[in-house]
């Protein structure tokens, strides 16, 4: 093939001939839920990326030299619209591939390509971000988390919190702060970091649904070398900024690092639980109900297929690259739609009997975390202002720690954090 | 302009015909062509363009009667009738909607009725676009109890049209009484039943009044917005508030969403995608809703200059308020919409 780039229709028919001979059918895979260890899925998904890997169909757009295919958009979509019936290993796109993978390619040095990309796309290694802290998330680059140098390493103390399934993880990019002496965006640093070492303890957060997704983590003394920083010395910011924007991109579905159509069916709107949840209850004659539901997959078709719109106006220039906010809000309240019509269906199916697995309860209890996904990823409140700034130009909201040394800035409940001079 | 009892001048009708407003949907061999070979895209974005100047002119229910003449005519329906379309020097509409049929083909009451070599027509139209000003109507009937559509001259005996007051400024609109109208059996549009072409009306109409709601929301946004920078209170730009930031965020959330959604039912629409219809009617199921909501929050932001005549706003907001509930509401597109999905199988 050499460097002649696989005609799409080419590539199209070759995908589905191999997905039909070696991936199982998304219909015969067991259910995820929520309130189970995620250990078990998590382990699926990183077998079937090794058997894309071995395929010859992990990470298209990705670049080849570091083991990926270096193929268009185009191929990918082809590829997506044939795997739409087979079972893909959605669960890894993000953060693996869609965030911090996608961050590698776009920001770590060939070094850090050639250690790290080979072991995400043949489904070894699981990835995760730590940036928020107990501090607070939604100020993000207000991090106390501190890596101080000592020659050719740096030493990081502090905590991060809400990290996706790092128990399970084998890698993380931490955000920390290495210079106090300047203004907030200014002093921070990306690193690489092994999670499973000595000095990192994981503590899982129990959330309101039962599951146990997020973590903290504390870090004690843990010694990481010059060459696990990603981008520059303090100038991590930028590497932060990447890395959000990828977030939003890949929770809107428009990201070239993912696999499969968007996250999944469930979280594209279009997986028809609303209709099964009339069925189930007798009620799909009901006017009212056949409104809701014809509403519900009308805003989530328009809001999903918003994110080919938006990403091809951010190929094209139209669009700032911020513009992803857009996605990621559409996103959030697609769930906020779906949720609220659920309880307007279920009636007291959602919350009365059953055995948590039913359906309608199971769908009752995920209204409990229904605004997970408007406060993760950055809010939805942050992605407004996002937009609302960068993307329509309004003016910024004021900022109490502009321009002034960050260990000066006034914080929650005071305290001294920067280490002493 | 709104004063005209036309709504639109006859020589800038013909002028908007030269431009090619009305050939996108007739075939090459009829004189018509589109750009893109997708002739309901091209369309679209004449629609778009006009909900950004909220123009007049009938171009629906015209495009809708050319195509369907040039789809389904014979070959006298299409050389009589296509040439005065093209060139703009006549007009045509749609008789197709009555009272409490609500845009649904099944609760229609219009009978024509066979007698020797002519078929007469009784009943009555409503909404009927540009009803005064067209020369020549497409009128749906039952034969039969089955759909079919003729071709009736604005003229002809029986035929009385009175023009309605509406809520847009210069769309105007009648209602047509067919009164013991005969007509010849060649009137008749197509020999079997006229399902097929209906309902592709329907779906043409739906796609191009969204295109027009996306027009008229993305200019009133853009002056909303342009309004909010310019606009101080307490010292402060109005667009410095996050309240109103925040708001303007959503919109252009919606506004976007809407634009994605009405793109993809032209797209679907026009190429003969069998998503077409699921389409179409999710397109209007949100725009439909988003556009009248966010109107009334630009008028909202505007402030009290936005609820009268001073400001623009409010041609924006009649020809959004006018296309959410003419050619089936919202409500009626949700529930064409749940019979799509009567047919998914959920496991």
């Amino acid at each position: 093939m050499s460097d002649v780039m696989e005609p799409v229709e080419v590539f199209r028919a070759r995908a589905k001939a191999w997905l039909k001979d070696n991936m199982p059918l998304a219909k015969d895979a067991p259910p995820r839920r929520m309130d189970e260890p995620a250990g078990p899925h998590f382990q699926r998904c990183r077998e079937l990326q090794g058997m894309l890997w071995k395929g010859g169909f992990a990470g298209i757009c990705w670049p080849k030299e570091y083991g990926g295919l270096g193929l268009s958009m185009d191929h990918l979509r082809a590829f997506n619209e044939e795997a739409a019936e087979y079972e893909l290993p959605l669960s890894l796109n993000v953060p693996t591939f869609g965030i911090l993978g996608a961050t590698i390619v776009e920001h770590g040095s060939h070094e850090q390509k050639q250690k790290y990309i080979p072991q995400i796309l043949n489904g070894d290694h699981q990835w995760v971000q730590f940036l928020s802290e107990p501090s607070g998330g939604s100020d993000l680059a207000g991090v106390l988390t501190r890596a101080d140098r000592d020659g050719d390493t740096f030493v990081i103390n502090g905590s991060k919190i809400w990290s996706s399934f790092a128990e399970i993880s084998d890698y993380c990019m931490v955000l920390a702060r290495t210079n106090w002496d300047v203004p907030k965006h200014r002093g921070l640093t990306m690193f690489i970091v092994k999670i499973h070492q000595p000095g990192i303890q994981i503590e899982p957060i129990r959330m309101t649904y039962g599951s146990a997704e997020f973590c903290q983590e504390f870090f004690t003394d843990v010694v990481v070398s010059i060459e696990d920083v990603v981008g520059n010395v303090d100038e991590g910011w930028a590497v932060a900024s990447s890395l959000l924007l990828q977030e939003r991109i890949s929770l809107g579905g428009a990201s070239k690092y993912t696999v499969g159509s968007g996250i999944n069916r469930e979280a594209a709107g279009t997986d028809y639980s609303l209709l099964k949840l009339a069925r189930q209850l007798g009620q799909d004659d009901d006017p009212i109900t056949r409104q809701a539901i014809a509403d519900y997959h009308a805003t989530a078709h328009a809001h999903h297929i918003m994110s080919d719109r938006v990403t091809r106006g951010m190929a094209k220039g139209a669009m700032p690259p911020s513009a992803g906010s857009l996605l990621k809000l559409a996103h959030a309240i697609t769930v906020e739609r779906h949720s609220q019509l659920a309880v307007e269906i279920g009636g007291s199916a959602i919350a009365v009997g059953g055995d948590n697995r039913n359906d309608a309860r199971d769908m009752g209890n995920r209204t409990l975390t229904r605004q997970g996904i408007a406060l993760g990823g950055g809010s939805n409140e942050i992605q407004r202002n996002i937009i609302s700034e960068r993307v329509l130009g309004m003016p910024r909201e004021w900022a109490g720690d502009a321009d002034i040394p960050y260990r000066d800035v006034r914080r929650s409940g005071g305290g001294p954090t920067a280490p002493k001079q | 302009m709104h004063l005209d009892q036309n709504g639109f001048d006859a020589k800038y009708w013909r002028s908007g015909a030269e431009l090619g407003w009305t050939t996108l949907l007739i075939s090459e061999e009829d004189g018509g062509g589109s750009i893109s070979g997708n002739g309901i895209a091209d369309l679209m974005i004449v629609a778009e363009e006009m909900g950004r100047l909220v123009s007049p002119g009938p171009v629906i229910p015209v495009n809708i009667v050319a195509a369907t003449v040039s789809r389904s005519g014979s070959a006298e329906q299409r050389a009589s009738l296509i040439p005065g379309l093209l060139d703009g020097s006549s007009i045509a509409t749609w008789a197709h909607n009555e009272k409490g049929m609500r845009w649904d083909t099944s609760r229609m009451k219009t009978t024509a009725k066979a007698d020797g070599d002519s078929f007469v027509i009784n009943g009555e139209k409503t909404d009927v676009e540009a009803g005064s000003q067209a020369q020549t109507l497409l009128v749906s009937a039952l034969v039969d109890g089955e759909p079919a559509q003729f071709i009736v001259p604005a003229d002809a005996v029986g035929v009385s049209i009175e023009q309605v007051d509406a809520i847009d400024m210069v769309k105007r609109f009648a209602s047509v009484k067919l009164a013991n109208v005969k007509v010849h059996a060649s009137a008749r549009v197509g020999a079997a039943t006229a399902a097929d072409d209906i309902e592709m009306q329907l779906l043409t109409a739906t796609v191009l009044q969204c295109a027009e709601m996306c027009g008229a929301m993305e200019r009133a946004f853009e002056f909303t917005i342009e309004y909010l920078g310019d606009r101080y209170l307490f010292g402060r730009s109005l667009a410095s508030y996050q309240a109103l930031k925040h708001r303007a965020a959503d919109w252009k959330m919606h506004l976007e969403a809407s634009m994605a959604i009405t793109t993809a039912a032209g797209n679907a629409l026009g190429s003969g995608d069998h998503e077409g219809a699921e389409l179409a009617h999710s397109a209007k199921s949100y725009v439909g809703h988003w556009a009248t909501e966010m109107l009334q929050d630009c008028v909202q932001m505007n402030g009290g200059i936005g609820v009268t005549w001073e400001h623009d706003i409010h041609l924006y907001l009649r020809r959004a308020t006018l296309n959410r509930s003419v050619y089936g509401s919202v409500a009626d597109h949700r529930e064409k919409l749940a019979k799509i999905l009567d047919r998914v199988e959920v496991g």
